[in-house]
């Protein structure tokens, strides 16, 4: 029990796949402008890696080692579109929002490094588990980016408005503070782990 | 078709809505491979090469197979196949004719697959140059030259990145932003500057 719980909480903090792998870092700086798409997006991450990752493990027996990254990617552009539909269907605003970041999880390294590095030879109990937990981990970190640039670009949290007479950080809701919110975190977290060692 | 639209396209690509800077496609890849000037060329020219293609044929497929037979919600799956399919192509290719160029470029092309910008320039050219299900006139070439200015943003982005972090192995900077951190929070100052050239108007 206490194997698979390691299984699950290892993409949360030790290998958080934002933070520590550095992966999937386009989607992740582009949608963090506020604190609901940064929720969107990272719950159709998770979508996606929990199912690729199930589905890669099942399957693993059966795809020839030199062409297993086309089926790896079938696999993950299905989820996708599937994500992409049900989006569309059920929540146009935030198909607005996140607009070419949906379809692009395909190319979003956290998933296919997943299923290369560890659906293709764990149990799909194991996978699953890997897919959940990295995904909580890559919402965490979108939560976290989001919300600093929500709160301090925009003064707000959620759309709604925190302190009256706040004059927001406005950079911070542009490109250039999304990469200047991830290289200061990405420089504490070092920090943290220096001060350990 | 109208030239003063292809102006507006090569403006807003390279300079307005930088492939890496504001629209953060292909940062990975340009993170990871800008710390020296050579490579990061060399992976510039191979990206622009496909994103240059990739617009190409899926300008094709969009047009004459999925808009036809009303299957456009097959877009990510189709494109991203055929990017893959067409890179591994090339790598082959390239490995054939020329041992030195697969030398120069080949350990990339695999890396550009999933490289977002490729998929991104694809996506993006079905987003902007087709309205409601129809091809706007001259959409192809559209497309074509927006393919080509994507990939001049990124070798533009990539070889100023490379340039500041060769210069920067000389400084001493602090242990804990060393490497990564730094790199963000140089791409951020780049990006802010590329913010100036929001004021262009046509």
């Amino acid at each position: 029990m206490k194997k698979y719980f390691a299984e699950f909480t290892k993409g949360i903090i030790k290998e958080n796949p934002t933070f520590v792998l550095a992966l999937g870092l386009c989607p992740t700086l582009a949608v963090s402008v506020s604190l609901i798409n940064g929720i969107g997006m990272g719950i159709a991450a998770t979508f996606v890696l929990l199912g690729s990752n199930i589905i890669i493990s099942l399957i693993k027996n059966f795809i020839p080692d030199r062409i297993r990254i086309p089926c790896f990617i079938v696999v993950i552009a299905t989820f996708v579109t599937i994500a992409e539909m049900t989006m569309k269907a059920y929540s146009p605003v935030l198909d607005r929002a996140l607009g070419i970041y949906v379809p692009l999880i395909v190319v979003n390294c956290i998933v296919l490094g997943r299923a290369e590095a560890f659906a293709q030879k764990s149990s799909v109990l194991n996978s699953l588990l890997d897919g959940l937990g990295m995904g909580v981990g890559f919402t965490l970190a979108l939560l976290l980016i989001s919300g600093i640039r929500e709160f301090l670009g925009a003064g707000k949290l959620l759309g709604h408005g925190i302190f009256k007479g706040f004059e927001p950080v406005f950079v911070l809701g542009m490109p250039s503070g999304a990469l200047l919110v991830i290289g200061l975190l990405l420089g504490f977290f070092n920090l943290l782990k220096n001060r350990k060692t | 078709m109208n030239p003063a639209q292809l102006l507006t396209i090569f403006i807003s690509a390279v300079f307005i809505y930088n492939v890496i800077l504001s629209r953060f496609l292909g940062l990975c890849s340009f993170i990871a491979i800008s710390k020296e000037t050579k490579p990061a060329l060399a992976m510039s020219l191979s990206v622009m090469f496909v994103t240059t293609m990739a617009s190409i044929i899926t300008w094709a497929i969009y047009r004459f197979l999925l808009i036809p037979f009303g299957l456009t919600y097959l877009r990510t799956i189709s494109f991203i196949l055929v990017i893959a399919t067409f890179v591994q192509l090339v790598e082959m290719v390239i490995r054939k004719i020329s041992p030195p160029m697969y030398r120069f470029f080949g350990i990339y092309l695999p890396l550009i697959t999933v490289n977002c910008a490729v998929l991104g320039v694809a996506v993006l050219n079905s987003d902007m140059f087709f309205v409601k299900g129809k091809a706007v006139p001259g959409s192809f070439i559209y497309s074509l030259f927006q393919g080509i200015c994507v990939g001049l943003g990124y070798t533009l982005a990539m070889l100023l990145m490379s340039g500041i972090r060769e210069r920067l192995d000389l400084c001493d900077v602090p242990q804990a932003v060393k490497e990564f951190p730094l790199a963000f929070i140089i791409a951020s100052i780049m990006s802010l500057s590329f913010m100036g050239f929001n004021g262009f108007r046509f």
